[in-house]
């Protein structure tokens, strides 16, 4: 148990008669790539919401680095060092990619009741997002609108101010969802980096990237982890065909 | 405690429940499905008020009135969805509160250019000007007695309505997914027509059962709007039977508060300061209410099912 | 057009610091008046649209923060004669009280009121600022609905004295010009980033660690404080005070003021504050029933110049909705 990152025991959550996440028990081991997946509507994006404390789970716990975090907020656990991207792209629309990324370093750079400083032209904050934004490949569009980024551009911004919050972990929900062929390929480059440096819990769709970069992968099906291992147990895991890589050509998009 | 004066007091404070409830009901409605807010509700109220002064004078009855601006309401509020409230319905909030704070200042003044400044009465019929034993003994105006039972059939109608017809399914459909009621291939325009119409001849029978009990006057909208949006919030946007629960309760705390709370303040403060803090207190009491339900429920006692 | 915004809002400050001078050469000293009113009510509107256009709340009470300030100077001057306490008509109590009192009341009614959010935030908002409206409507000893008249405008012994018009007036610019920099200041803060992001996208902003609630609450207290002034400054210049301040109609003035100026921007307040108070004197001064085409007219703005004044004047840039 010395090197679990995050641990969720029994997790439970329920909509109305439906059981998104049905008694989820995870271990994700320091320093791994560990990927969820599953059909559309496994609850994997619900999961995620309880993980940074969005949703609260109607029971069970979730540890991280060794203490309970259930019932902590959502803006606690980032100061903890839990990070996430967004599914669909989650920005603040109307900042530029800099100020986007140096709000979520001011974030964690002691508290915001300063008044009177002009935070724009703060090095303390402009200078690490620069860095970050640069690490992510959009270094040059830092003071575009990011309402006006491309989508794959959005993707790798979302991934920046996830870094520059300082995280030991990173959920990343579908970092590769629309982006182009170019795009991704850089993406999957820049999630082979991160792999060195952080914990990453991960959610796709694309098998490929998933197969290539996992440490470990867990299978979710309507809520229930139905298989979870090295990447060449799931692959002939025989339930795991039945329930979901056998249909791959019909059951997502 | 004198008992009968508290029944009284509990029949008056239903019977402002009641009329809050047909204000409310408009409003709730149009913002669950239009998701617009209105607060030119009002003027559709005092609107049918003032129809029900004129048509008691021309025609002499004032149950004639009723049935004559109950529909006229009706139609100025649906002039007023196709010419100007349609636009709005895509639009954020703000703009919405905005441009009907614009109809109110219009309508008060258009009001006062049509029927005067001075107010207006409402003589009532002999039948209704009389009294009525609820109780052997305990006489109430029957003409309360009248606005009572008309909101509570108003109430079992509409709850008729949304539950068991085929338009109150499309309203139900509606308020939790507007694309949906688009797919099923209904016109939405004449929908939302149609509902607006349904919430503004709502607030003028409303505005016309109030005639007789208060002045007709310009602005005696806007006072009633502020508590029925109490309501609407109290009770959870968009909820048919949160306002009417929610109707109740404020009308109830409100005219019970008001009556009682000098003397219950009387019995902990010296006559004195009880007098002077009972009227501002009591006027505060919904708020308080609704405050402290707010602070425990963020989105009312019966929150809409999307959430 | 940028370079025509900046000279019309030079020329714009630059004619207000001369309004007194040249309503005395005119001899019209209404004038001075007029425009005390146009400065104070942009104060007001100042400290909303810190709150609406930056901070993405729309409130429909500010009106009840700016009535909380201005009875701070009734209830002061009310005191100071009628029971002999001296020191309560002076600024010097009244002015600090202003801001005090009306940041206690922005405190508990934003920490009730943001736990709600959109259509529920206006109408709780609303329904606070009628809640103190109804409080001043039923205290008798300070005139209930009448209000009351001022004995005195504020004293500020060896320092100033209000009781010119155009000194007044010149206070009432000093203090726009003093809001007007502390904003710019705010909005390009730390803190003013902070509640702008919150603004842009809450979820996002906790997600990457910020407590949104704490800021959104200091932002709404502030824009209370502002109001407070504006109120401050409205009883003495008007030596009255009444609940009709506070009346939701004043709240919805202010919003307008701020959306017909345009919302989120530094002067747009300040531009709306003049822009309404002229076109309500010149409709008024055509016909008693100015309303019926002040309602149109603002119908009109909503729907068809969603920047306010200052939208016109800008380069299409952004087309956020």
């Amino acid at each position: 148990m010395a090197n679990l990152h995050l641990q969720t025991v029994d997790l439970i959550k329920r909509f109305g008669g439906l059981t998104a996440t049905d008694k989820l028990s995870l271990e994700i081991e320091r320093g791994e790539l560990h990927a969820i997946i599953g059909p559309n509507g496994a609850g994997k994006t619900t999961l995620i919401a309880q993980l940074t404390g969005e949703l609260a789970p109607d029971s069970g716990r979730i540890h991280f680095d060794g203490e309970d975090i259930t019932d902590l907020p959502v803006h606690t656990r980032s100061g903890r060092g839990l990070a996430r991207s967004f599914q669909i792209t989650n920005i603040m629309p109307d900042f530029t990619s800099l100020e986007n990324v140096a709000l979520a370093i001011q974030a964690h750079a002691g508290h915001s009741y300063r008044f009177w400083k002009n935070a724009r032209k703060d090095t303390r904050l402009t200078e690490p997002a620069q860095g970050f934004i640069d690490m992510v490949g959009i270094g040059d569009r830092a003071h575009v609108q990011a309402t006006n980024l491309s989508h794959g551009e959005q993707r790798q911004l979302e991934i920046a101010m996830a870094l520059a919050t300082k995280p030991s972990m990173l959920l990343l929900d579908e970092p590769m969802a629309g982006t182009g062929p170019d795009e991704s390929a850089r993406m999957v480059d820049l999630l082979r980096r991160l792999k060195e440096s952080h914990t990453i819990l991960l959610i796709e769709h694309d098998m490929d990237v998933v197969f290539a970069l996992a440490d470990r992968i867990t299978v979710l099906v309507y809520g229930r982890a139905i298989a979870s291992g090295k990447p060449e147990e799931i692959r002939v895991n025989p339930e795991v065909k039945a329930a979901y890589l056998g249909d791959q050509d019909g059951g997502h998009a | 405690m004198n008992w009968i004066l508290l029944l009284e007091q509990v029949l008056n404070g239903v019977q402002l429940g009641v009329l809050l409830f047909l204000l409310a009901a408009g409003l709730t409605l149009v913002f669950g499905i239009m998701d617009l807010v209105n607060l030119a509700h009002g003027s559709l109220y005092m609107v049918g008020a003032y129809f029900a002064a004129t048509f008691t004078s021309w025609t002499g009855s004032f149950v004639l009135a009723i049935f004559l601006a109950v529909p006229a309401t009706l139609l100025v509020g649906v002039v007023v969805e196709v010419i100007c409230l349609r636009t709005l319905y895509q639009r954020n909030h703000l703009d919405q509160v905005l441009a009907t704070f614009g109809l109110i200042l219009f309508f008060n003044e258009a009001v006062r250019l049509v029927w005067g400044p001075a107010g207006l009465d409402v003589p009532l019929p002999d039948f209704l000007n009389s009294n009525f034993e609820i109780l052997p003994g305990v006489p109430y105006p029957t003409y309360r007695v009248m606005i009572i039972a008309t909101g509570i059939a108003v109430a079992l109608g509409l709850y008729f309505l949304v539950a068991k017809t085929r338009i109150g399914m499309l309203i139900r459909a509606g308020a939790t997914n507007r694309e949906m009621v688009g797919a099923l291939g209904v016109d939405i325009k004449l929908l939302y027509t149609l509902i607006f119409g349904l919430g503004a001849a709502l607030a003028g029978l409303a505005g016309v059962m109030a005639g007789p009990i208060f002045t007709v006057e310009t602005g005696m909208g806007e006072g009633i709007l502020i508590l029925a949006f109490v309501v609407i919030v109290i009770g959870g946007i968009g909820s048919v039977r949160g306002a009417f629960v929610a109707a109740l309760i404020v009308g109830l705390i409100d005219t019970v508060g008001r009556s009682f709370l000098p003397d219950i303040l009387g019995l902990v403060l010296s006559n004195q300061y009880a007098d002077t803090a009972a009227p501002a207190l009591s006027s505060m009491l919904i708020y308080l209410l609704m405050a402290t339900i707010l602070a425990f429920r963020p989105a009312g006692l019966f929150p809409p099912s999307n959430g | 057009m940028a370079r025509l915004r900046i000279v019309l809002l030079i020329g714009l400050l630059a004619s207000l610091a001369l309004v007194p001078p040249i309503a005395t050469w005119l001899d019209e000293p209404f004038y001075i008046v007029l425009f005390s009113r146009m400065l104070i009510l942009a104060i007001g509107a100042i400290g909303l649209n810190l709150v609406m256009g930056y901070g993405g709340m729309v409130s429909f009470g500010h009106a009840a923060f700016v009535g909380i300030g201005a009875y701070m100077v009734g209830i002061g001057s009310f005191h100071s004669i009628e029971d002999g306490i001296d020191w309560m008509a002076s600024g010097f109590f009244q002015l600090p009280a202003a801001i005090f009192v009306s940041a206690f009341f922005a405190l508990i009614i934003g920490a009730i009121s943001l736990r709600t959010k959109g259509v529920y935030f206006i109408m709780i908002t609303l329904a606070f600022s009628q809640m103190l409206y109804f409080v001043a409507v039923g205290v008798e000893i300070y005139g209930a609905d009448d209000g009351l008249s001022l004995y005195g405008r504020s004293e500020f012994a060896g320092l100033l004295d209000l009781n010119s018009d155009s000194a007044m007036y010149y206070v009432n610019f000093v203090t726009l010009g003093i809001c007007l920099y502390a904003v710019h200041r705010i909005i390009n803060s730390r803190f003013g980033l902070a509640i702008q992001g919150a603004r842009s996208n809450e979820r996002r902003m906790q997600a990457i660690g910020f407590p949104t609630f704490p800021y959104r609450l200091a932002g709404f207290v502030i824009s209370g404080v502002i109001c407070g002034i504006a109120g401050f400054l409205l009883a003495n210049q008007t030596d009255f005070v009444s609940p009709d301040m506070m009346h939701w109609t004043r709240s919805g003035d202010l919003i307008i003021m701020v959306v017909l100026g345009g919302m989120g921007t530094l002067f747009g307040p300040l531009v709306g504050a003049v822009a309404f108070l002229l076109v309500e004197e010149i409709l008024s001064s055509i016909t008693i029933s100015w309303q019926l085409y002040f309602g149109p007219l603002l119908i009109l703005v909503v729907l068809f110049a969603r920047g306010g004044i200052d939208g016109l004047l800008r380069p299409r840039q952004r087309a956020d909705g």
